[in-house]
């Protein structure tokens, strides 16, 4: 009776640990959605700007990128949300601390984005252009036509990388102070003096990941209509 | 008519001068085929007439417009027209893997030229039909054989209705059996009086499809003229050595 009592105690726990952590699903979502609504596209702008012809814009890409990839997020987290007070004065708003998360994640990711649409777009074969020069497309027809179709199709391997890096960068959001799964777990763990609730968390994100994993092998395989 | 005129065209890379004074005419309805060694100059020559390449000095005229004059280009809207004027098959075949037969053949036409869609789809339909592709519109170039995609790539030249079809090497990157299809379908639009310019290996083919041959090694043109002269009786001595190691 001891033991099914007991056995039915940490079942509890474990019930009331996850719908604390599923509190702080939604923050970690959030990040998530949003970080790929805003870098996924910005990622595009970033790597045209690296393959300017235009030298001081490539070159001013090119070093954004570098500090970007050469630093930890977490303090570029910290830039984000500490900067505009800091460096101009400027009083934030207690909303600013979300926007900070996002525009830190977004502008981080945008860089690696970027470099992966780089490589892909180079990956295109010479002849492909040539055969669009010769049919008479236009630069923007070429891009959307030919290269960007090919591109996708070169970079999801890895894309599919960095989203589910994303998924677990999301924790980083706590340098800030902004609350979501991870940031519950620890305090869970921290209030309880148990080290579960954080098992918890890798288990959510590991589930978390393994549907990203799916969705995104099933577009993969959408696109091997061509070789 | 001359739908061609080459005058005094040159062309380097870096230091290295790969076309040197080349001079030619292209005449509607005649085959013109390009031989000589490898490094010779004569894709880089069909590359140029293409506009792949820019020139460094020379002059171009296609069908009476003068598009290159002394190595300067028109404008890109008046180049535009000009550059409808011909097409090129590549060695390669450059199809977009992504479409569909189909697609590769009437997408240009359709979006470039703005032709009506049901005529161009109806022209591609008669092309496929002629290279013998009837069945495969649907298909992706993956799934076809070197032979049929380089069908495919000459069918979607053919839909853009140039006045002038050149042939960079379109047997090159083929087996023996599947070089012999494309031959074939070259003969056939040789005998429609299809004005073409071809870059070959093929000797033998040449000989027997072309109205006129130029003979090219070391960036210039050593030797042109009827096929039956420059390849049977040869009067420079490199076209000579360079037949005789053919032979071999």
């Amino acid at each position: 009776m001891m033991i099914l009592a007991e056995q039915m105690g940490t079942l509890e726990k474990l019930l009331d640990v996850c719908q604390k952590l599923l509190s702080g699903v939604g923050a970690s979502l959030e990040i998530f959605f949003l970080t790929l609504l805003f870098a996924l596209p910005l990622g595009m702008l970033i790597a045209f700007g690296r393959m300017s012809k235009f030298k001081p814009l490539s070159l001013l890409v090119k070093l954004y990128i570098s500090v970007v990839r050469g630093t930890p997020l977490m303090l570029q987290l910290l830039v984000v949300f500490f900067g505009p007070f800091y460096l101009f004065g400027v009083r934030t708003t207690p909303e600013y601390r979300f926007y900070a998360v996002i525009i830190g994640f977004s502008l981080n990711y945008a860089a690696y984005f970027a470099e992966i649409y780089r490589a892909g777009i180079q990956a295109v074969p010479k002849g492909q252009h040539e055969a669009c020069e010769i049919l008479g497309y236009s630069k923007t027809q070429k891009f959307f036509k030919v290269v960007f179709p090919q591109m996708m199709k070169n970079i999801l391997p890895a894309i599919t990388n960095e989203v589910i890096t994303l998924v677990k960068d999301t924790s980083l959001a706590f340098a800030i102070a902004y609350t979501e799964m991870f940031t519950v777990a620890k305090q869970v763990a921290a209030s309880q003096s148990t080290i579960m609730p954080l098992f918890v968390a890798g288990f959510f994100y590991y589930v978390f990941n393994f549907v990203v994993a799916f969705v995104m092998e099933f577009i993969e395989k959408k696109m091997n209509y061509f070789k | 008519m001359k739908l061609l005129e080459i005058k005094n065209l040159r062309k380097s890379f870096d230091d290295l001068e790969v076309l040197k004074d080349i001079s030619m005419d292209v005449n509607e309805g005649q085959v013109v085929s390009i031989l000589g060694p490898s490094g010779s100059g004569k894709s880089t020559l069909l590359r140029c007439m293409s506009m792949l390449e820019k020139v460094d000095g020379g002059t171009m005229v296609y069908c009476g417009k003068t598009a290159v004059d002394d190595a300067k280009y028109l404008p890109k809207k008046e180049l535009k027209e000009i550059k409808s004027y011909f097409s090129l098959v590549f060695q390669n075949f450059n199809l977009f893997p992504h479409y569909t037969v189909m697609k590769n053949i009437c997408d240009a036409p359709i979006h470039v030229m703005k032709r009506n869609k049901e005529e161009v789809m109806h022209d591609a339909e008669v092309l496929l039909e002629k290279m013998g592709l009837a069945e495969r519109a649907d298909y992706y170039p993956h799934q076809l054989s070197g032979g049929q995609q380089q069908r495919v790539a000459i069918a979607r030249a053919l839909n853009m209705k140039p006045r002038m079809l050149f042939f960079d090497e379109p047997t090159s990157a083929l087996d023996p059996e599947l070089t012999a299809e494309i031959l074939k379908v070259l003969k056939e639009l040789a005998e429609e009086k299809m004005t073409m310019v071809i870059v070959t290996h093929e000797i033998a083919f040449a000989r027997s499809i072309s109205d006129h041959v130029v003979f090219m090694d070391g960036g210039v043109i050593v030797e042109q003229g009827d096929p039956a002269d420059v390849i049977d009786n040869p009067s420079n001595e490199r076209t000579k050595a360079f037949l005789k190691k053919l032979e071999q």
